[in-house]
């Protein structure tokens, strides 16, 4: 194992031998740079941050909690730190670097427009509890944001303050709740397709409901009869990707819509893929009572290594009374007015309260707004049209090598599913997704959904050219071949990644979650 | 328009590989009456980047920014500086358009960062281990709580009066869904934190004590006091931290006995953005790592024995576990823990101590400053950066005259606690290393001027 070594990371590997990886003094490879641990690296007595001197301040009355010794954070210069983090940088594989096809993710360019906005001293240096009246320029965005995605969904009313797609679920699940209480009805099922995302079981058990699976047809669709004959007294509700995670349209969504209605439970949409319909499809025009917006897929605000996200909720008539806290609204002089915990009782008596301090992901609101005046109506339209085209050409341009399971159910929506039926005897989806590295493009989702052996979820997004997507394609008809044919370089790629196969039982059996010295 | 890169000869030669005959025959599965065919009327059509820019900073302008006037708003964010380092870096696309690291060979930057960022907090915290961030803070509260539910497999945490307001809100809203009961206690102004009140509610039942550190009122309660009473009931402390500068200065809830530590990172790196996105912290005991919400990174080896990082102990999460998972959160708050660990990389132990005191000092001149102003008391015996004053009438109105004289004096108790009469006068004072002389000059004589 390695030894902690500051001056970075000294290959462990034999000789140089002819054929074999040339080896360097650093463990560098030209532009391919190791990069030490910070802690390795600082200490505690080194900043890159000036302040006046501090030693005269008197501290008496912070009491008998203060320090006695300064905290042992390592520090850097500034020429330091910023290498650091470049060097790190440069480990990553991004959008900017090239096509990302992570189905069900939604990888699309994050226009740089949105980041100049979102950094405009109006949005980015105004304190949440400032003065109603100081503020109006930033409740402005969020009310205008609000406006667009009750237009885009057809939908009655919109919770803003969610602050990613499962925090966004469990305000539609809150408000369902909420509303069969308001009724005196409590109903414990909620009904999730077995094809769902995992945080909808996740959320639906976390708003205390009991969830129960209703399986897919051999098509790749929920089983409508199933679901319908489940019906009754103690469902609350269902959760319906749509389109779901298997890249097709729920055709029978108003069917269900309806029938769950005469039941009396409500109707959730997971709208994590709304980026294949919007300009297209209102979800209101199909009876959905609530559904979230990932504004970092569909809205295009960026990813950021994993957040931050954020998931207004789109809501019916039916469940808008018992949105949460807090919203605003516009007065017919233009003003926009906050309703907060004060305004409650006379604006929004029914709320089921506050998911969260303040008012959600204002820098999120004002990216995705930025996103949505660029592409207007018809630009919108446009997005989810060209999104639909080039996953069905990935589709079309691979159903040949790899096994698209629905290839059969009609047009795929934004995205592509496959199984690694047809692979050698030994060779997995895994095996293909790391060649996928090697060939310079991040994988594609894999093993999910669970419905399908070994799947492959690709989603190009319609931010990529069609020269893009045909070296994509050229590089899956390859790695499809390898794969089929059993080339065992296949079963230990990547070669040419700044790591290759990390061992993540390891990881699991010993967890090491935080540096410590030696 | 400028993101589509396709043109219409491409979307030709494409629909004929499909077989297609236009792009709208590729919405064929969607039931026609719910199909639209043409842009949705009365909507704006694409606009350029000059004319997009242009509105958007016409609502920009149209609001009083903290940088422009004396600010002394807390109460959950906080403003510092940040350097100018930190704002680059995380632009680098390579960083912020990158997706969650689920395939760590082509995701050790983040991975690293993420790793240096749990080592960083629990050592701020002063707890054995923490995760890779959450929402923000009032998010992180709920989650502990709910995580004192598990591990003691007892329904009742018992909230400080201190704690700030929207925090116990959220709470308050989880908490009537998931059956848990919430013992709260009300907020007064007094002097001290109420330590002693929240010592004799635990009891058999009691999950976990809910402590804010220091308190909303900017008051520094007794956490070791705390933790002992507590844990002799087999329950667990669980500290709220809404501003880590403090801990610059203060001892680390871990070190004086909590059990789980969480917080809101905002002030380090972040930036007050109207309120988010922000960035939730959570340490806490090893001993409870697998029922920590959230991602986790851990340290591994690759095939040739490198050192490398991956996500790891995935089994707590949502998509493996469903409905049987810790936590329904996926997305966290990457970017903002990139913002964080960059700003405290650049600050280090010796700089986070001398922002700290440098707040801590503004703070106490402020505090000298409003003292002098008749009918004007500090109610505060501790504090750090931050202090509750008591005025001779509704805070809420001297908060909107004071914004008139282009003043943004701090945060009304009003606006916080719109039931509670009894703290209509209060207000909360914070001060930070941004403040300056001619700004506390300022305040107090508006503030003079207001009560006169």
């Amino acid at each position: 194992m390695n030894a902690i070594n500051p001056t970075g990371w000294r290959p462990s590997m034999g000789e140089n031998v002819p054929g074999a990886p040339v080896q360097t003094f650093t463990g560098n490879r030209g532009l391919q740079l190791e990069e030490a641990l910070l802690f390795e690296l600082g200490n505690a007595d080194r900043s890159g941050v000036d302040f006046p001197e501090t030693g005269s301040i008197d501290l008496s009355a912070l009491g008998p909690m203060a320090r006695t010794e300064r905290p042992n954070l390592p520090g850097l210069s500034e020429p330091e730190t910023v290498r650091h983090y470049t060097r790190l940088s440069r480990q990553n594989y991004a959008i900017d670097l090239g096509l990302f096809p992570l189905g069900s993710c939604t990888m699309k360019h994050n226009p740089r427009l949105d980041e100049k906005v979102a950094r405009m001293p109006g949005f980015a240096d105004v304190h949440p509890l400032q003065p109603v009246h100081t503020v109006q320029g930033a409740l402005s965005v969020i009310n205008e944001l609000a406006f667009w995605l009750i237009e885009l969904t057809g939908m009655h009313g919109v919770a803003m303050t969610p602050k990613a797609g499962a925090h966004g679920e469990l305000c539609g699940l809150l408000c369902i709740r909420a509303a069969l209480e308001a009724k005196g009805d409590p109903r414990t099922v909620i009904l999730v397709p077995e094809s769902a995302h995992g945080t909808n079981p996740a959320t639906a058990a976390f708003a205390g409901f009991k969830v129960e699976n209703i399986p897919a047809t051999p098509d790749g669709r929920v089983d409508t009869a199933a679901l319908i004959a489940r019906l009754g007294p103690d469902v609350a509700g269902v959760m319906i990707t749509n389109p779901n995670t298997c890249g097709l349209f729920e055709r029978d969504l108003k069917i269900i819509a309806d029938a769950v209605h005469a039941a009396g439970g409500y109707v959730y949409c997971d709208g994590a893929n709304f980026n294949a319909i919007v300009g297209r499809v209102r979800p209101g025009d199909l009876g959905v009572d609530a559904m979230h917006i990932n504004l970092h897929k569909t809205f295009s605000t960026p990813h950021g290594g994993g957040g931050p996200g954020s998931g207004p909720v789109v809501l019916s008539e039916a469940l808008s009374p018992f949105g949460p806290l807090p919203f605003t609204a516009r007065q017919k002089d233009g003003s926009v007015l906050l309703i907060e915990e004060e305004q409650a009782h006379e604006e929004q008596p029914q709320t089921f309260g506050r998911m969260c301090a303040f008012h959600g992901q204002m820098g999120m609101y004002t990216r995705a707004l930025a996103y949505i005046l660029s592409h207007g109506a018809d630009g919108l339209r446009q997005v989810s049209g060209d999104a639909v085209l080039n996953a069905n050409y990935v589709l079309r341009s691979l159903d040949d090598v790899l096994d698209a399971p629905f290839g059969a159910s009609g047009p795929c929506m934004h995205e592509a599913l496959f199984s690694d039926d047809g692979f050698a005897e030994g060779f997995s989806t895994n095996d293909l997704a790391k060649g996928l590295i090697d060939e310079g493009y991040h994988p594609m989702t894999v093993y999910f959904p669970l419905v399908v052996h070994g799947a492959m979820l690709v989603e190009p997004t319609e931010t990529e050219s069609k020269a893009g997507i045909d070296q994509f394609v050229g590089a899956m008809r390859s790695l499809a071949e390898r794969a089929r044919a059993g080339d065992e370089l296949l079963k230990s790629a990547p070669h040419f990644a700044p790591r290759r196969r990390l061992d993540e039982t390891l990881a699991a059996r010993k967890p090491k979650l935080v540096w410590k010295e030696d | 328009m400028r993101y589509l890169p396709l043109t219409d000869a491409d979307r030709s030669a494409m629909l004929s590989v499909i077989g297609a005959g236009s792009i709208d025959d590729l919405f064929a599965d969607v039931p026609a009456e719910a199909r639209l065919s043409a842009p949705i009327a009365g909507l704006p059509n694409h606009a350029s980047e000059m004319a997009v820019e242009r509105h958007m900073a016409r609502l920009s302008a149209n609001n009083v920014t903290a940088g422009s006037v004396p600010f002394f708003l807390g109460a959950g964010a906080y403003r510092h500086h940040v350097p100018a380092s930190v704002d680059h870096l995380i632009q680098r696309g390579e960083f912020l358009t990158a997706y969650t690291p689920y395939q760590p060979e082509i995701a050790q930057g983040t991975l690293q960062v993420l790793f240096e960022f749990q080592t960083q907090v629990a050592r701020l915290f002063g707890t054995d281990v923490a995760n890779a961030s959450l929402y923000d803070g009032s998010t992180a509260c709920w989650e502990a709580i709910a995580m004192a539910g598990r591990i003691t497999k007892r329904g009742k945490a018992v909230l400080s009066g201190g704690l700030h307001p929207h925090y116990v809100e959220t709470a308050r809203t989880m908490a009537k869904f998931t059956g848990d009961v919430l013992d709260t206690i009300a907020p007064e102004l007094a002097a001290a934190p109420d330590d002693a009140a929240l010592i004799a509610r635990i009891d058999g039942e009691t999950s976990c004590v809910v402590v804010q550190y220091p308190d909303i009122l900017g008051r520094i309660p007794d956490l070791a006091a705390i933790a002992e009473a507590t844990q002799a009931k087999g329950a667990l402390l669980i500290a709220v931290v809404t501003e880590p500068v403090a801990l610059g200065v203060l001892q680390s809830p871990g070190s004086l006995g909590a059990d789980i530590v969480v917080g809101e990172g905002q002030s380090i790196g972040v930036g007050l953005q109207f309120g988010g996105p922000y960035l939730g912290l959570f340490g806490c005991r090893e001993k409870y790592l697998r029922q920590i919400p959230g991602r986790l990174c851990g340290e591994t080896v690759d095939a040739d024995g490198k050192r490398g990082f991956v996500l790891t102990l995935s089994t707590r999460e949502q998509h493996i576990r469903r409905e049987k998972a810790t936590s329904n959160i996926c997305t966290n708050s990457g970017l903002c823990a990139l913002a964080f660990s960059i700003h405290m990389t650049l600050l280090g132990g010796s700089g986070l101590s001398d922002m700290a005191k440098l707040s801590h000092a503004a703070a106490r001149k402020t505090a000298a400053a409003l003292t002098q102003i008749p009918g004007v008391t500090v109610v505060n015996t501790h504090y750090f950066n931050e202090f509750a004053i008591t005025l001779p009438t509704d805070a809420r109105q001297v908060v909107r005259a004071l914004a008139d004289r282009q003043v943004l004096g701090g945060v009304s108790l009003g606006r916080l606690y719109p039931q509670e009469s009894a703290l209509a006068n209060g207000m909360v004072v914070a001060a930070t290393e941004c403040t300056t002389d001619e700004d506390i000059a300022t305040l107090a004589a508006a503030l003079k001027e207001v009560l006169a």
